[in-house]
């Protein structure tokens, strides 16, 4: 064999391989989303809507785990979201080229790719102790730590985006800074803003690490968000480790609302909201 | 200006002045929580963790105990485990990432990359509990029925690898968690890689092309070492992400709290002793022992993550140059 012929051979293989490793990739997506669909699908009903977690071998649903997981979310968004926009807009802005914002913008993303059973524990430690019970309420704070990094990180992105000529046209106008922030920079990053907080509601809507030990689980239905609140990841997480036939099916139907759940709203951020390059 | 124009003027200005300030401050203070965030996490886990670490000293990193009945406790066997278990995902999922990172942006038609790019991006969508779940259900019966017996028998005889692939072959052990961590860090590897790529400049590429190099030496040679540090960046991210990974590994590992003698024996990691016991844990020493392990792998994770951002941070420099 040539030199030559030996370098076209050892690029073609290694080509290939490149090609293999791809369809290695794909290949776990479509093993995934199949087991879903096909342990899933054929158990969903109303019944899975309407009525609550069943004792092993009664009929039931998942009604107060649904409720319970939007509950836990919409307290992780509500708390997580805000805090996040406002740092990255600090990060974005004013900060912009200070120390300050480089060690925020380092621990950031150090933050954002902490382990979350960490986070849980750290809200175990400083709310559920203190309060002295599991609640929704330490649930979402929980889930407001894991948006705050996402959201600091896309906000700054997406505000940097947005030419400089736009705040020294603004300034020259005369309009105070916190105006030219609220009502123009924020106009023009909007899209990418609320991407960011659509991605961070995927991202915390499947948590379960940082809930066990803060909003724990509650078989019956409750909205009370001082109290332990039932969610579809943890209630999937005890029913698919339970010995019962009937459970196991309620998890794989729990499994399968939440996953396409937020594989519909990344696939949804993705065709509408984000710019095209 | 006019005397009569002056007081309105003044309340313009202290009004917007006000404003900036609160503006600022709600902003900056915002910042502020991101930081105070880490820094409460290691505090409240110092805390935490203080009354076993004050009883075990620092042999509790190295004791092999794990006994609530006598209330003795060291960490090494869920390191052991939660090291083991990533070291086999990084083993797997480096290459593969590396594969895919090439494909998206030397190979794969233009059309095809964004679609790619997106499917393997969903794969880290899926919430780990997901994983866990298939990982019990689904893989690990496949693992037990097709793979490890194949691999046992192939393998079983060799010097030292025939070791690696001892154990029962049922299905659940580090061997799955190793796996099914390497799909789950497969997406991030990957996203960094890729990004890095594709800031290799076309005319570093084209040169070498001119001079007929052939796709993998471009890679091998211009590609690789120009990106070095993102890529190495990228591994220590997905190394951070395997280290952490909690359900999909609970679910998989097997919970034995002994040191494995092969990748198909049942192990423990320090996410999943944390999630199988903690909210079981009865006991002042129990619950602070497990603490104190939860603190020894946010000081794991938060070296390997502090790593990865430097060298990202360097390659960043790099390219602003």
């Amino acid at each position: 064999m040539t030199l030559f012929q030996k370098r076209k051979a050892i690029n073609t293989f290694n080509m290939a391989m490149c090609v293999a490793t791809t369809v290695f990739g794909l290949f776990w997506l479509v093993w995934l989303l199949w087991t879903l669909i096909s342990h899933g699908i054929g158990y969903i009903d109303w019944q899975v809507f309407t009525e609550i977690t069943p004792a092993p071998g009664n009929d039931g649903g998942l009604s107060n785990a649904i409720v319970g997981s939007l509950i836990v979310t919409a307290i992780g968004t509500l708390i997580g979201a805000p805090i996040g926009i406002f740092a990255g807009t600090y990060l974005a802005e004013y900060g912009r080229n200070s120390r300050l914002a480089a060690l925020v913008r380092f621990f950031n993303d150090v933050l954002l790719s902490a382990p979350s059973i960490i986070i849980g524990l750290f809200v175990y430690e400083v709310i559920v102790v203190t309060m002295g019970h599991f609640s929704a309420l330490a649930g979402g704070i929980a889930l407001s730590l894991i948006m705050i990094p996402l959201n600091v990180r896309i906000t700054e992105n997406m505000m940097r985006l947005v030419s400089d000529q736009m705040r020294e046209a603004a300034a020259a106008l005369g309009i105070p800074r916190w105006k030219v922030i609220t009502r123009i920079i924020y106009r023009a990053a909007l899209s990418g803003i609320i991407t960011g907080v659509i991605l961070g509601i995927a991202r915390i809507a499947g948590e379960t690490a940082p809930l066990l030990f803060t909003a724990l689980n509650n078989n019956f239905f409750s909205t009370d968000v001082l109290g332990p609140i039932a969610n579809l990841p943890i209630m999937i997480f005890q029913f698919a480790l339970s010995p019962y036939e009937d459970w196991h099916h309620l998890a794989w139907v729990g499994a399968f609302l939440i996953t396409f759940t937020i594989l519909a709203l990344n696939v949804l951020v993705r065709l509408v909201l984000r710019p095209s390059k | 200006m006019g005397d009569a124009d002056a007081p309105l003027a003044r309340r313009k200005k202290t009004v917007s002045a006000i404003g900036d300030r609160v503006f600022h401050g709600v902003t900056a203070t915002s910042a502020l929580i991101v930081l105070a965030l880490i820094g409460g996490i290691a505090a409240a886990l110092v805390v935490g963790a203080w009354p076993a670490l004050a009883k075990f000293g620092p042999a509790f990193v190295t004791s092999m105990d794990w006994n609530p009945v006598t209330d003795e406790y060291g960490a090494a066997v869920a390191i052991f485990g939660t090291l083991a278990s990533s070291a086999l995902a990084m083993v797997i999922a480096v290459p593969v990432s590396f594969g895919i990172a090439l494909f998206v942006t030397e190979l794969a038609p233009v059309w095809m990359r964004q679609p790619i790019s997106t499917a393997v991006e969903l794969l880290a969508a899926i919430p780990s509990i997901i994983y866990g779940m298939w990982g019990l259900f689904v893989f690990a019966p496949f693992l037990s029925t097709y793979v490890q017996p194949w691999l046992s028998n192939a393998l079983g005889g060799w010097p030292v690898v025939g070791y690696l692939f001892s154990g029962p072959p049922i299905g659940i052990g580090i061997f799955t968690a190793g796996l099914v961590l390497a799909v789950m860090i497969i997406p991030f590897i990957t996203a960094v890689m890729r990004d890095t790529f594709e800031v290799v400049p076309g005319v570093l590429k084209e040169s070498s092309y001119a001079l007929g190099a052939t796709t993998w030496e471009v890679a091998r040679s211009v590609i690789l070492p120009y990106t070095k540090t993102g890529v190495i960046g990228g591994i220590m991210l997905g190394l951070g992400r395997a280290l952490g990974e909690t359900m999909a590994v609970t679910f998989v590992i097997g919970n034995a709290h002994s040191i494995p003698g092969g990748l198909f024996y049942p192990g423990n990691s320090i996410a999943a002793t944390l999630a199988n016991e903690f909210t079981e844990a009865t006991g002042e020493i129990y619950t602070s022992a497990l603490i104190a392990l939860g603190l020894v792998l946010f000081v794991i994770t938060l070296i390997v993550l502090i790593l990865a951002r430097l060298l990202l941070l360097r390659l960043s420099a790099q390219e602003g140059q």
